[in-house]
């Protein structure tokens, strides 16, 4: 069994539990332990622009510190808000170490940061390290004949560079897909924007995009739209099922990818949290034997 | 003859007093003739009344502590916090649910907190004050809980946090939530209360109420011990 150390982040021990209970499950029949990282700290959520503002990467860097405490190098998220934003605070302080020196010296009562963790995404360590073909090999139920669409948001992919993958024509969630023998569905709103943190306080504006995104999904014949982050799935999951009934909104399940991942793997893929139910679909083309309510 | 008394210097709100080495800061203030009526309570380092700052020469920290359970250094600047404003947030605890993280929803300012760790440098208890404030941020109820459970309210957290958190208040909240919902029930005392109820005992308890003092003392003395 192969260990990395694994930052959660808040989202996926509160309202996103079904991410990461099936990304450990898919991991561990895979051979890796995502060992979760000890005094884990709130990523800092939002990647701050301000250069002069210091005291917003106390958080993200912090998260480092306990990487290194460990003699490891790399960490390993499953979010991608926390992705983004643990990313792009390591490569803030990397690229000025007189930005690292003040940090370092706010946080007197921890080990000097030395820099060089390396943030790594899910997708990217699967594609990477594990490899499709393992991957294929490891499929206990192939998703033969399920269709997938990927959708990849913001932070997974922006900016250019720090992503996982190119930010205009991303393969990474399309290649998982079809090791695990969907049938992916190309639609061009892969890549735009679910509204992001507007939820809390222009939910229009947000059901307007998701009601576009699953629209493009569900009429090129997706049964499901695949996500990598909780607030992506909670914009197309939640905030689609409350514009539903309005005219011309379109209705489709979101799950993340761990999901299928575990799903294909034989693991349980702890669904049950969507307000819109992906198991209906995934009964009706065989990949559950029951819906449990 | 008595040794001479070894003295230090501290200052008090800014003025020098001689005072006896290893007093507590709170008996160096009485000593120099403060009486003290707030920011003084148990003098055992249980209440959290006398949460006091200070810093020492050539050291740019700013110490925090209690006034009762430290003792003065030579050169020391003392000054005494006689309260903390901090509001607690109102709720029926019979009306909260835990899986709903009511920590986060009453306190919504918790997601302030940029994890720069003043909180726990100010703990006099050196409890891990921010990361029950990110457990509780994040739902861990139990977690809070267990990581605030030796606080005692004195509220050097909250004075020094710059997310303005009342950090003492969220971890009670957390504590209480976790006795009424969280922790196990004990179930052989629910069971024991019902045999109680039930009379199983009345009996037992009679024929001892009415024993002699002889009997008693014989029954005393022969009774089970467990090993």
């Amino acid at each position: 069994m192969k260990r990395i150390p694994y930052f959660p982040g808040c989202g996926l021990k509160d309202q996103a539990r079904g991410f990461e209970l099936a990304a450990l499950a898919a991991m561990e029949r895979l051979g890796y332990e995502l060992a979760e990282l000890p005094r884990w700290n709130c990523c800092g959520t939002v990647y701050s622009l301000a250069s002069d503002d210091l005291m917003r990467h106390l958080a993200p860097i912090r998260n480092l510190i306990r990487v290194q405490e460990l003699g490891e190098s790399r960490l390993v998220t499953l979010c991608s808000m926390c992705f983004g934003t643990l990313k792009r605070s390591a490569q803030f302080v990397e690229e000025d170490s007189e930005r690292l020196a003040t940090i370092n010296a706010f946080m007197d009562e921890e080990d000097d940061y030395q820099g060089g963790v390396e943030v790594l995404h899910l997708l990217a360590v699967l594609r990477d390290e594990v490899g499709y073909e393992a991957i294929e090999e490891a499929v206990e139920r192939p998703l033969e004949g399920l269709k997938v669409a990927p959708y990849y948001g913001c932070m997974l992919l922006r900016p250019r560079g720090l992503g996982v993958d190119d930010p205009d024509h991303p393969r990474v969630m399309e290649e998982l897909l079809s090791a695990l023998g969907a049938e992916v569905v190309d639609h061009p709103y892969k890549v735009e924007c679910c509204g992001s943190y507007l939820t809390a306080g222009r939910a229009d504006v947000v059901e307007a995009r998701v009601a576009a995104i699953a629209g493009a999904a569900v009429q090129r014949g997706a049964d499901l739209i695949a996500t990598s982050c909780p607030l992506c799935q909670f914009n197309l999951d939640t905030r689609l099922s409350q514009a539903a009934g309005r005219r011309g909104t379109p209705s489709i399940p979101s799950v993340y990818f761990t999901q299928l991942l575990a799903l294909a793997l034989g693991a349980d893929p702890h669904l049950g949290e969507q307000a819109i139910d992906p198991r209906p679909v995934l009964a009706a083309r065989g990949f559950l034997s029951e819906v449990r309510g | 003859m008595k040794p001479e008394q070894e003295m230090v210097t501290v200052y008090i709100m800014g003025k020098a007093y001689q005072v006896p080495a290893g007093l507590t800061i709170m008996k160096a203030m009485e000593y120099a003739g403060y009486r003290l009526v707030r920011g003084v309570g148990c003098r055992g380092g249980f209440c959290g009344a006398c949460a006091t700052v200070y810093r020492l020469a050539g050291d740019y920290r700013l110490y925090a502590d209690l006034a009762c359970q430290t003792t003065v250094q030579d050169g020391m600047y003392i000054a005494q916090l006689p309260f903390t404003p901090g509001e607690r947030a109102p709720y029926r605890l019979e009306d909260l649910s835990p899986e709903e993280n009511p920590l986060l929803a009453l306190y919504p300012e918790i997601a302030r907190c940029v994890s720069c760790n003043t909180c726990t440098k100010a703990c006099p208890q050196d409890l891990e004050v921010m990361d029950y404030i990110q457990a509780a941020l994040r739902g861990d109820i139990a977690k809070a809980a267990e990581l605030s459970f030796d606080c005692i309210q004195c509220g050097l957290c909250a004075m020094r946090c710059p997310a303005e958190i009342v950090h003492y208040h969220v971890g009670q909240l957390a504590r209480r939530l976790y006795g009424a919902y969280l922790a196990p029930r004990a179930e052989h005392l629910a069971k024991r209360v019902q045999e109680i109820e039930q009379g199983v005992f009345d009996e037992e308890l009679d024929r001892l109420v009415k024993m002699g003092r002889e009997e008693l003392v014989e029954k005393y003395r022969a009774r089970d011990i467990e090993p």
